[in-house]
């Protein structure tokens, strides 16, 4: 936590340099059926209070008997985080009164949590990894949603979401920058999303973060904080440190105290804002909540589970890097989507030769199809061009049938008609040529032709591209490049 | 451990019950007196006592993932003092 900070991270004030100090607490929704301790659906949306069974509204009498499968996905989800799983938690109640929470208090572990300490690697855009402590994840119950602006006079209460297993995942305060904050959410969203623990969808709420701010100067002491809660997308993450840690700098470099309160980030105006009428929120009185046994599991649990955890987004990088050669760029574009990382694999599934065009196929998913997509706004689920066939357009590549420029107009084709790429080129005659004596006789005509421009390319051997222009012109593309080049070569006498 | 009449006010006030400051003195006894009664138990010597959770030795009960419970809106709003469309409707509350 006192590692030295590089001056990059600092941020300049009028009384010299601040360090900022984030810590953030992600609520993620545990993917299941139904709820961590009643058998009502966990489903999105619904009508009003019917996804509630009689212990999601705090009938009495309800009692709350314990979902296997959430804690199979927060036992996942520990191990994703490399952390230490305890097979020993316990459940408490945090008590507090407002009506999104019938129970009068939420089902939450607080003295001993499901998973302890854990580490995960961030990747920042300059380039820089960090390491990010995790201090703990803790199941607990969601609360409900209440709708303020339906009537005049009273608020409306749904507990639809009443009950939903969350995982509560705190980091330690090891993040440093914006940057980094948005950076951790992002991986930690990405971790979550190829074990399928969480679906991370931040529209729906599915994933939401506290975040924690104070700032101090270089290596002294910390800061009081101020946390900012259920900041819902990564870039509101971003914009609530920025303007946060400036806010608390302002008041410290004119003399004043930072008081510890909770601030709602206001995404219209890109600022945070205290939230009054909360000074006790903070007494919540926990007590081991009497309804439920300590959960427990043994070793052999946790080895079942960690048999069974798909490749995560750092190994996969690191074998792609090491089986096919792809910059630490593409490889970490490709894996930062489980679903960007399914297509690609799918494709190199395809391949007819995987070890010598995996690397070509990762450039045409990345630019060509990727682009395309982005361009279009059309989701990778949705992509026009399936894997088997951009992986026949990169095999016609990688077999020398095709050029690269006929690449580009046949990914065309593919995306606006569909059909089978090799079919195509064969009907519609893109096939390269790769036939030296053809192509040498288009290379002469141009040669001949043109004498003024021989004299000048052989004054300035650079010129030989507009030769290859003419050439490629004249051969609608097709001539093979590398072919062109050393014929030019050899009748150019360079 | 003896509460004063400030701590006897802030534990109504968490617990949302209306108490007048008449009532006061009188709780703030009751409440001396059975933390008195409960404050015996701290003559037993529960060193190395793993705290008892359960009075018969039994593992905590997991259920399979499974919906079959929930689609009883009717129920569920069946006794709330006012609803609207199966919400139930509290007085306002905006943060």
């Amino acid at each position: 936590m006192n590692a030295p900070v590089k001056p990059s991270k600092l941020i300049k004030g009028a009384t010299g340099d601040w360090e900022i100090v984030i810590g953030l607490e992600v609520h993620a929704q545990v993917s299941s059926k139904s709820k961590l301790f009643s058998a009502a659906a966990t489903e999105f949306g619904g009508d009003p209070n019917a996804h509630v069974s009689l212990v999601d509204a705090a009938m009495p009498g309800m009692l709350p008997v314990i979902n296997e499968e959430c804690v199979k996905q927060a036992v996942r989800t520990g191990l994703g985080l490399n952390a230490q799983i305890n097979l020993r938690s316990t459940f408490d109640r945090k008590n507090y009164f407002y009506p999104d929470l019938p129970q009068g208090y939420q089902i939450s572990q607080y003295k001993s949590p499901i998973v302890g300490e854990g580490v995960i690697q961030v990747d920042v855009e300059d380039g820089e990894g960090v390491s990010v402590g995790i201090e703990r994840l803790h199941l607990e119950q969601d609360a409900g949603k209440l709708l303020h602006d339906q009537n005049p006079t009273m608020s409306l209460v749904d507990l639809n979401r009443s009950g939903v297993a969350l995982m509560e995942i705190v980091s330690k305060p090891d993040i440093r920058s914006a940057e980094q904050a948005k950076a951790y959410v992002s991986k930690l969203r990405t971790i979550l999303r190829y074990l399928g623990t969480c679906d991370g969808d931040m529209e729906k709420g599915s994933l939401r973060a506290d975040v924690n701010v104070s700032v101090r100067k270089p290596g002294g002491p910390l800061g009081t904080r101020c946390e900012i809660k259920n900041v819902n997308s990564i870039r509101f993450v971003g914009q609530a440190v920025d303007y946060e840690a400036r806010r608390q700098i302002g008041i410290l470099e004119d003399g004043g105290t930072i008081n510890q309160e909770t601030r709602l980030f206001d995404a219209g105006r890109g600022e945070t804002r205290s939230m009054r009428s909360k000074e006790e929120a903070h007494d919540y009185r926990y007590f081991p909540d009497p309804d439920l046994l300590p959960l427990e599991f043994d070793q052999a649990f946790v080895d079942a589970l960690k048999a069974e955890l798909p490749e995560l987004p750092d190994a996969k990088k690191a074998r792609f890097i090491a089986d096919f050669g792809l910059s630490a760029d593409d490889a970490g574009v490709l894996v930062s989507e489980r679903e960007s990382a399914e297509f690609y694999e799918a494709v190199l599934g395809e391949l007819a030769n995987p070890l010598r065009d995996g690397k070509l196929a990762a450039n045409w998913v990345i630019n060509e199809l990727f682009g395309r997509l982005n361009k279009e706004g059309v989701a990778i689920e949705a992509s026009p061009v399936s894997a088997a066939q951009l992986a026949a357009i990169v095999d016609l590549i990688g077999e020398a049938t095709i050029s690269g420029k006929i690449a580009k107009e046949l990914f065309e084709i593919v995306w606006q008609q569909g059909g089978d790429p090799r079919a195509i080129v064969d009907a519609r005659g893109m096939k390269q040529v790769t036939d030296s004596g053809a192509i040498e006789k288009v290379v002469d005509d141009i040669v001949n032709a043109n004498p003024d421009k021989v004299a000048q390319a052989q004054a300035k051997p650079a010129l030989i591209g507009w030769f290859v222009g003419q050439v490629m012109k004249s051969s609608g593309g097709k001539a093979n490049p590398q072919t062109v080049n050393d014929l030019l070569k050899r009748k150019l006498g360079l | 451990m003896s509460v004063d009449a400030t701590t006897v006010r802030r534990i109504a006030h968490l617990a949302r019950i209306a108490v007048t400051d008449a009532e006061v003195p009188h709780l703030q006894g009751e409440l001396n007196a059975m933390l008195a009664f409960v404050e015996q138990l701290s003559e037993v010597d529960v060193d190395d006592v793993e705290p008892m959770t359960s009075v018969t030795p039994m593992q905590m009960k997991k259920r399979a993932d499974v919906v079959n419970d929930g689609e009883i809106a009717d129920q569920v709003v069946a006794n709330a003092p006012a609803t609207e469309d199966h919400f139930f409707l509290v007085p306002k509350v905006v943060e």
